[in-house]
Order: C-alpha cells, then structure tokens, then sequence
C-alpha cells in the first residue's frame, strides 16, 4: 500500500498548503463585519470548471495509484511471470504524445483566437486518441494470440486490467472532446470554448502522464526504480 | 474587536451570478430536476426506502437469533443473505448516500449561499446513477440464487465460491455491478459538495465562518472521493476473478474435494484495499453527523459551539488520520503481525481529537440555556450512544484486547452504537431540525417524543446488553447459536429480549414516517426560523426556498454561524448576514 | 428534569449492569490472563470517561435548562481547559496503549520450546497435524490434496512422513506446554478460535499464519470458526482436549502418521469414519440440508 499512501501524502501536502492560507488560526468570533481584507481567500481566481476536473483527476490518480500498490503486491507473490511488452506500446505512446501535443497547440490557438488552428487542433487530437485506443486493442490481440491470456498469469490480468481502465478514461475524454470539437464547428462563445479546450488539454496532459506511468509499472522500470530507491535508503 | 468596514459600505454581491438552469416542466422540475434540494429529497427518499428494507432484514435476523428454529423460512443461507445486504444497504447505500446525497445537497448551497451546485446537470446524473445502483442491488433479491451471503466485507475468495449463497450465482455479480454505479455516481456529486464549497461560497464566508455542518460533510467527501476509488479497485477485481478466471484474490484452493482453476492469489489484499475504504467509511458517516450535532447543540443550547476552531482542526485531523488506520481490521486477520503495533497506535491516537469533539459538546451545554427541543434530544443521546461506542472502540483498536473480541458479538455491538445507532440518531435530529425548513410546517412535537424515547432507550437496551454476549465469546455472523458450549440458558434469553426491543424500535420508526408525511400538511406552520438559527439556510426570503435559494441578492456574510446569547445584543441570536456590531465580543478571560 | 434523570439512569443501569451480569468471559484456560487484564484496565478507564462525561451532561441539562430569561453565557473557548483536556485524554490512551503493547509483543513471539501443531480448516470442518518422532512438521502445498491426501502433505518431504494427521477429529494437547498453531486452509478463510484459550487468528488459503498459547489447564473446550466461511459457518465446530502428559501419550499412540495413511494396503482396512471424510464438509452438507428440510 505504499504507492498509494505516497500518493495521498501528496495530496494531504496539497490540501495543507492550502489550508494554511485560509486562517485556520483566526478567531473569528472576533471578527465581525465585511472581510473585506481578505476578500482573495473568498475563492481561486480560477475557473470553476477547472477546479472541479482538478479535484476529478485526483480522484483518478487515486484509482490509478490503488491499482499500482495492489500490482505491487501481487507482485511479491510466487507465481508472478512478467510478460513481455508488444513493442508496439511505444508507438502507441508516441501516439498519445501527438495527441496532448495538439490539444495544447489548439488551447494556445484558442488563447489567441486562431479559430482555424483551434479545428485543427482539435481533430488531430481527436483522431489521434482514437488510433491511440485501436493500437491499444491491436497490442491486446497480439498478446492474446502469442498465448498471454488475461487469467493465465496475474501479470497478464493487470496489463489487461490496468490499460483497460487506462483507455476507458480516454474514451470518456473523448465525449468531452467531441463535444468541444462540435461547439468550435457550431460557434460557441469563444471564451466558453477556450475553456472547454484548456479543460480537454488538462486532461489529456493527465491521462498521459498516467499512461506513462502505467508504461513503466508494465515494463518493470518502476520496480526497479523502487528497488534502486530502497537500496539508497538502507 | 475586528470591526472590518462599516455594514452600510458593502457592495452588492460580488459572486457572478451563476446561470440558472430554469426547468420547463413538471418532469425536469420534480423528477429530473437539477436543482440542489430536489436532489437532496430525491437521495433521502431512495436511501429511507432501501433504509426501511434492510430494516426488515435486521429483523428477520434478530427473529432468528433470538427464537431459533422457530422460523423456518430463514436458512443458513436466507440469514447469511440478510445480514450481508443489511449491513451493505445501511452503511452504503443509506448512511453514506443520506448524509452526503441527502444532506450535503440540501444544506451545503444554503449554508453557503450559493444558488445551487456548481454542476447542477452532474449533480442530477449523481442522483441518476445511485438510483440504479440501489435497483441493481434490490434486484438481486429476484435473481437465480438470491443475492449474495459473503456478509458486508465481501472476503474473498468465499465471496464468490460455492459455499457461499450467491457466490457461483448472479448475487455476488449484481452486488459489484452496484457498488462500482454507487462509486461513480457519488464521486459525480462528491465533485459537486467540495467545489461548491470551494468556489461558490457568498461573499465574506471565509472558511472560518462556515457552521461546522458544511466543514463536516466537506471534509467527509473529500475523504470519500480518495476512499471510494479503493473499493472500486478492489470490486473491479473480484469481478474479474469471478468472471473472467483471474487470481487477483484467490489462491489454489480445493472446494468440496476439487481443485479450482485459481492459483498464487492474496485474499489479504483484498482486505487491504477493502479497508483502506472501509476505514474512512467511518467517518464518512461519522464526520457530518459530527458536523451536524455541533450545530444542533449549539443553536438549541443557545450558546456558541464551544471551542470551534479546535473543532474544525479535529475534524481535518481526524480525517487526515483515518487514513492510516485501516488495518485495525485485520489484527486477527493473519497480515503481518508486526503491523499491529503501528495500527494500534494510529487508532488510539485518532481517539484524541474525537475526545476533544465530545468535551467540546458537552462543554457547549455548560452554563448554556438548553431548550430540550426534539433535535436536542436527538443530540444529547448521540452524545451517550457515541461515547458508548466510541469508549468500545478502544477496546478493539488495541490490538492485543482485539484477539478475543474480534469477530464476536462485542464488535457488532460496538459498530452498531457507534456508526449506526449514533450517525442515525443525528439523522433523526437534523430531520427534526431541518423539516421545516424543508416542508414549512413542524413535525408533530407528541409523536416525536414518542419517537425519540423509544428509539434511544431502545437501541441502548439492544446493543449495550450485546457487548457482553461478545465478552462470553459468541462469535458474530452465527445463523444458529444453538451448538454451543458457551451458550448459556440466560445468554439465550438475552438473545430473545434484544430481538423484541429492536421490533420495539423498528416499529418507532414506522411512526417517524407516518409523522413525516402526516406533517408535510397538517404539521404547525413553522414560519422562515422557527429555531431562531444564525446560519443562512434559516435566512432564505422563502420557506421552503425556492429554486436559486436566496432572492434577488446573495446573502453576505458578516459573522461566524454561531453569535448566540452575544452579549449586549437585544435578541439571543445573530444571524450571520445581519451586519454590524453588537454588545462586547472580547475574548472572555 | 426528567431527561437529566435517565441520563443519569443510563449510567447507574450501565455500571449496574457491568457488575450484575451474568454474561461474563469463559474461565481462562490458557496462558493469556495478560489480555484479560488489560480488558480489565480498559474498562476501567473507559468506564469511569462514559460515567464521568454523561453524568456532567445530565448535570449540565438539570442545571441550565431552559428557564424564562435565562441566557447563555458568552464562551468561544478556553485553551486553557482545552489544552488539559487534550493532555489528560493523551495519558488516558497511553495508559490503554502501552500494556497492550507489551502483551501484543509477547503474543506474536512465540517461545523456542514451543510445539508445532497444524490446524488446517476446510468447509466446514477442522484437521491437525503434529509432528511426528523427528518434531519437524512436513511440507504442504493445496494442490497436492486428493481424496488420499485430505491435507496436501508433500509425499516427498521426508519431514512429512512420520506425522501425525488428525482428520475431522478431535485434538489433544499436553497440559502446561507451549504450543505454536501452525494455521492453514485449503479452501476459504477461517479462524481457530477456543473462546476459553482467548487467542485466535485467521486461517488464509494459501499461506500459513500462527498464534501460540500454553494451556492451563484440563479439559474439553471448543472450538469454532470466528471468519465467517460460507454457510455452514455456525457449524464448524471441533473439539480441543488438553490431557495430562501421559493422556496426551496415550492419544498420541493411536494415531496414524502420514505414511501409514498414505501406504495403498492401508486404505482396504481403513475404518468407515475415515471413508465417511474423504468428502470434506461431506457431514456438514447434510446437516445443513436437514436445516432447510425442516
């Protein structure tokens, strides 16, 4: 259970930074009147909608972070026989790379009103994500067909399990995506279709950042760099 | 004093108005309304009729270990089913899903003062996703093989093998299928209760001004939004060992002479992920009922919540603790037993700020001026119960103590008082409280009392008596008590009188409903503030509040929730929004 | 008035009831008196916290209840009371904490001279395994179960042959000798559980978890399953009988090892009750059916 208590002690630094800007230490029996004076702890300047898929994503780094300790543990059990990856996976993250890659050229066109950019963007990234999943579902055919099948070792059942999980959570940024995709074609405002961009973008960043990290717990890499970590402290 | 700006320079609200969603019909005004307080009826209504199901269970549980072989209806099998969905429906879907669904969306807007949730639509989805959550379970019931018998926690690998009801038939199934719906849709409308918090609060409600109502049910779903995902994981997977042939969670294992296809599996981590969810779970529930009592005590003590920054650093810490205690579930569970140590004195750390909170209570009604209003009640008998429980708790969190009461009858007494029968009364009090602000109209004052009594004293005569039933060494989760040689003549007659008080107490309850709906028209009018409250939800322009909540402005807030009894003020109370000064506030010596 | 009065009954009838009940721990008949000492204590303390908190609520109800012109008093805190509340509770739960500690400590290190004993629990029924003349248990494995083999012992550990196996019957353990319970299950979670020794643990397919205790005393106790284990959980009970030493030899004697079980001219002659448990839980089925039949 260590991955995920490193993870929520991120969290709990996160939450206790902010915390200590809000005056837990005030008495506010004290303080009557308008708080005028600190008005700036009112709430973030930042949109709404980003904080709201902000503390999402710690929700969905939390899953992911759940799954790697129970993989981890798994792990430590005898029968375990890592399977070899499809080197097809890098392709598949170069993919990936592309697609965060457009939405964040189609958010700095959005910023500066670039409306052609901004499609453009968008359906790259769009198109992207989906060859993103079809060379996901080509890499699992692969390895089904070589013999690794999901209930025949537990390190298949979690490559399954967690690129599965992975590439549900694109497929649902997709809808959001879409959606975006079709109000820049409808003309929507464009201060609300900015922000459905940089919304996309942020999720995209993230979920790349998930699937590299998913990609060296498959590989190995995060073993030994635990491993590595361990021998440093001892 | 801190007399920030004159009350008459302040300007208008400052908060962008949001866009209010403006419903065209019946339907998308009462059944796929978005707004907040129809949401909140929405989940209090589903979670009281799951509630009231899984009260009959208990009570053919209790008709079974208080008369046995009297009933020969409820199997092994049947009474394996009941107590399992009993304890899944109370502490998921009715606990979890009143406190958050039902409470934090009626109250969290109203405190405040906000229009309505951030995300109005997700919120509705949330409601959406949980009823279909509740009828996969309920469905379950009419499945080939009923639904499952694993008893709440689900441990593999029985969970999903023969010998267990439901466990080779659709009954296990269906239960993951609905806890992974309630998951995803209560993190939709947990999203909502944080960055409501967050971002929509009025003008001048610092954190430090917020009752400690919202601090309670906020902190409880942040806890519950990083707990949740732990369940999923480990629901995912046991639906994958039990659909798809992975060994996740099960080892080599030989049933009834064959072997199975598993091998290499760890039903131990299995109880890690499920107790790193079960543990905050606790207090999940706990924290708003926390969070509630504080106000109830306070508004009917007429006196400020004694101690409230001390409060709200309880209710942070101790959710900030409760994530690193869970294994206190699985001293006897075979895990490694150095780990022990730590998790015991995790535990009892985590019992000094819950200390603090129930000094901090009772130090509320010292030199207050106590109206023994119902809601009171409700809050003065939490307190017994809850320190009951609570004290219980320090038994089982020291894990030597835990060896021979683990897994006996002391533990289903001890969670009982302390997430049940003590997070429902405060549900009982806060419905109490806030029915009229809900409705309009008071709830019937003699059924109430009638209600009351028999639920406190009730439940107390239930579980307190059972403690001692564990202390002999019964084991919990018993269909038949019968084989034993611990069983006494008198232990059996115990058992029998436990049964009767809680069809005692089960009945008061139906009397609770009756007044419920017999009040929505014939209750007394109750006018905007009927308790002479401080906090916003008692200052709404109409009663029951209308879609948007306030009026044409935002409230502004100008003081924390709790200027009771200020000195030199004419009245006892002083609303939050009402500006300028009163009387002396220094800082009593 | 009348809600300060129960307030105050609730105490009175809690402590009453403590002191008056029948309903009490089995008498102890194993080396774990520690823990019902520190049960002892825990009462104690937490007894006199429930009394002295709900009795200074009853106090605070009678006294400043609701009277026409009353009005609060003015308190938003008091650190002072505050801070010794909080060093009085942190004593308080170290009091608890420190004893269970130490005896926790003793629990989990199990003395060099103490016996193995394996229990190995399955649907729904209890088997052991003790060591034979060489005292060194054998290895086992789940997957070598079969109708001859009820535990799985590995036939080629020679550590295993001469022990002795226990299947679906009673066990007997020499009185005053420290015994280390080897658990194992070959199919769900189970727990060893003798309310009068007050240890007990898990049983995990899978891996093999232990506790250790030193019986007291003679006599028959019983054991039950404390994890519930599927629907035959109520009726998975077995039976420990702690002899005098020469009682325990006798026993002893009687038994068959691993070998003599697994020997092929053996099974011709083995008696019926044997046969009748090479279907595990094969007894428990029935009963059960017999319950639903009722």
């Amino acid at each position: 259970m260590s991955v995920i208590l490193v993870f929520l002690l991120v969290v709990v630094g996160f939450v206790g930074w902010w915390l200590s800007h809000q005056r837990l230490m005030s008495k506010p029996w004290l303080e009557q009147g308008m708080a005028g004076d600190f008005v700036a702890l009112d709430r973030s300047a930042l949109p709404t909608a980003k904080i709201g898929l902000g503390v999402f994503l710690a929700v969905v780094g939390c899953l992911f972070a759940l799954f790697t300790s129970a993989y981890f543990m798994r792990m430590a059990l005898s029968d375990w026989q890592a399977l070899p990856l499809p080197r097809l996976l890098w392709l598949n993250t170069g993919v990936l790379v592309l697609s965060s890659v457009a939405l964040q050229c189609a958010s700095v066109a959005a910023r500066r009103g670039q409306l052609e950019t901004v499609k453009l963007g968008l359906v790259t990234a769009g198109i992207t994500a989906l060859a993103f999943l079809v060379g996901q579902l080509v890499a699992w055919r692969e390895l089904s067909t070589e013999g690794y099948l999901l209930s025949s070792n537990p390190a298949n059942s979690f490559f399954y399990l967690i690129t599965g999980m992975h590439g549900l959570h694109i497929l649902g940024g997709l809808v959001g995506l879409g959606r975006t995709t079709a109000g820049a074609w409808n003309g929507a405002r464009p201060e609300r279709l900015r922000l459905g961009i940089e919304l996309c973008a942020m999720y995209w960043h993230f979920l790349l950042f998930v699937w590299l990290a998913i990609f060296a717990l498959l590989a190995g890499w995060a073993a030994t760099f635990i491993d590595i970590c361990r021998q440093l402290l001892t | 004093m801190v007399d920030i700006t004159p009350a008459d320079a302040v300007p208008p609200a400052e908060v962008g108005e949001m866009e209010l969603y403006h419903p065209h019909s019946w339907w998308t005004k009462y059944v796929f309304s978005q707004d907040a307080k129809v949401i909140a009826i929405q989940y209090s209504a589903t979670a009281t009729a799951i509630g009231m199901v899984a009260l009959v269970l208990s009570w053919l549980m209790r008709l079974q270990l208080g008369f046995p072989g009297t009933f020969d209806f409820i199997t092994p099998e049947a009474y394996y089913q009941f107590i399992t969905m009993h304890g899944m429906i109370m502490v998921i879907y009715l606990l979890t899903a009143l406190f958050l669904g039902g409470f934090g969306n009626y109250l969290i807007p109203l405190m405040v003062g906000a229009r309505d949730m951030v995300f109005p639509y997700v919120n509705m989805l949330s409601y959406w996703i949980y009823l279909l959550a509740v009828l996969v379970l309920v469905s379950s019931f009419f499945a080939p093989g009923g639904p499952t018998g694993a008893g709440w926690t689900l441990y593999p690998p029985q969970a999903i093998m023969t010998g267990t009801p439901g466990g080779q038939d659709w009954g296990i199934i269906l239960m993951l299928v609905s806890l992974i719906l309630f998951i995803i849709g209560f993190t939709m409308g947990g999203l909502n209760y944080v960055v409501t918090v967050l971002q929509a609060r009025t003008r001048g409600m610092t954190l430090m001004r917020l009752p400690l109502t919202v601090w309670g049910i906020f902190t409880a779903t942040v806890m519950a939004l990083l707990a949740f995902p732990a369940l999923f994981v480990a629901c995912v997977m046991m639906l994958f060992d039990r659909a798809l042939g992975t060994s996740f969670f099960m080892p080599a294992i030989v049933e009834m002479g064959e072997q199975l296809q598993h091998s290499g599996g760890s039903p131990i981590l299995f109880q890690h992920l499920f107790w790193f969810f079960g543990h905050p779970e606790v207090y999940i529930v706990a924290l708003p009922a926390f969070g509630i009592v504080s106000d109830l005590i306070s508004t009917h003590a007429r006196k400020n919540i004694f101690g409230y920054r001390m409060m709200v650093w309880a209710i942070v810490g101790i959710g900030a603790l409760s994530f690193v205690v869970w294994a206190h579930h699985m001293y006897v569970s075979g895990m490694h037993p150095y780990f022990g140590f730590f998790f015991a004195t995790t535990t009892l750390i985590i019992a000094v700020p819950t200390a603090i909170k129930v000094y901090n209570w009772v130090l509320t009604l010292w030199r207050g001026d106590i109206h023994l209003t119902i809601p009171m009640l409700f809050a003065l008998a939490f307190i017994v119960t809850f320190v009951n429980g609570g004290l219980t708790g320090l038994f089982l969190g020291n894990v030597v103590v835990d060896v021979p009461l683990s897994d006996t009858m002391f533990v289903v007494a001890h969670f009982h008082m302390v997430m049940g029968v003590a997070p429902i009364l405060v549900i009982f009090g806060a419905i109490y409280h806030w029915y009229p602000k809900v409705t309009g109209r008071m709830l019937n004052e003699a059924l109430g009392q009638f209600h009351f009594w028999v639920t406190f004293l009730g439940a107390y005569l239930i579980f307190f008596p059972m403690h001692y039933l564990g202390l002999v060494g019964l084991p919990r989760r018993y269909a038949e008590l019968t084989d034993m040689t611990i069983m006494t003549e008198s232990a059996h007659h115990l058992n029998s009188f436990i049964s009767i008080m809680a069809f005692i107490v089960g009945f008061a309850q139906l009397v609770f409903l009756f007044n419920l709906i017999w009040s929505i028209r014939h209750g007394r009018e109750a006018g905007g503030n009927p308790w002479r409250a401080t906090t916003l939800e008692w200052q709404t322009s109409e009663t029951p509040p209308v879609h948007g909540n306030f009026g044409k402005e935002l409230p502004i807030v100008y003081r924390w929730a709790y200027d009771y009894s200020v000195p030199g003020a004419k009245e006892d109370f002083i609303p939050q929004n009402v500006p300028g000064s009163f009387g002396t506030s220094k800082e009593p010596a | 008035m009348a809600v300060a009065l129960v307030l105050v009954l609730v105490v009175v009838g809690s402590v009453l009831f403590h002191l008056l009940s029948p309903w009490w721990w089995t008498p102890i008949a194993s080396n774990w008196d520690y823990i019902d000492h520190t049960i002892i204590i825990t009462f104690w303390i937490t007894g006199v916290v429930f009394a002295a908190v709900v009795l200074f609520m009853a106090y605070c109800v009678f006294r400043f209840r609701h009277r026409e012109g009353n009005r609060a008093a003015y308190e938003p805190e008091n650190k002072r009371l505050e801070s010794w509340l909080t060093i009085v509770t942190a004593v308080g739960v170290t009091a608890l904490l420190v004893p269970g500690l130490f005896v926790w400590s003793r629990f989990v290190n199990v003395p060099s001279d103490a016996t193995e004993v394996e229990v190995v629990g399955q649907q729904w029924q209890w088997s052991f395994r003790l060591p034979g003349k060489d005292g060194k248990l054998g290895t086992s494995d789940t997957s070598n179960v079969s109708a001859e083999n009820p535990l799985g012992v590995i036939a080629a550990d020679p550590n295993g042959q001469d022990d002795v196996v226990v299947e679906a019957a009673d066990l007997h353990l020499p009185v005053g000798k420290p015994v280390k319970m080897l658990l194992r299950s070959i199919d769900v979670l189970h727990d060893f559980y003798v309310p009068e020794f007050r240890a007990k643990m898990d049983m995990i397919p899978g891996s093999v978890t232990y506790f250790w205790f030193t019986p007291t005393r003679t006599g028959t106790f019983q054991v039950l399953c404390a994890e519930l284990c599927g629907q035959g959980h109520p009726l998975m009970n077995g039976v420990v009988m702690v002899d005098t030493q020469e009682d325990y030899v006798a026993w002893l004697g009687e038994q068959q090892t691993f070998a003599q079980l697994s020997a092929p001219q053996q099974t011709g002659s083995a008696d019926p009750a044997a046969a009748g448990t090479l279907a595990p839980g094969s007894k428990i089925s029935a009963k059960l059916e017999t319950v639903e039949a009722r």
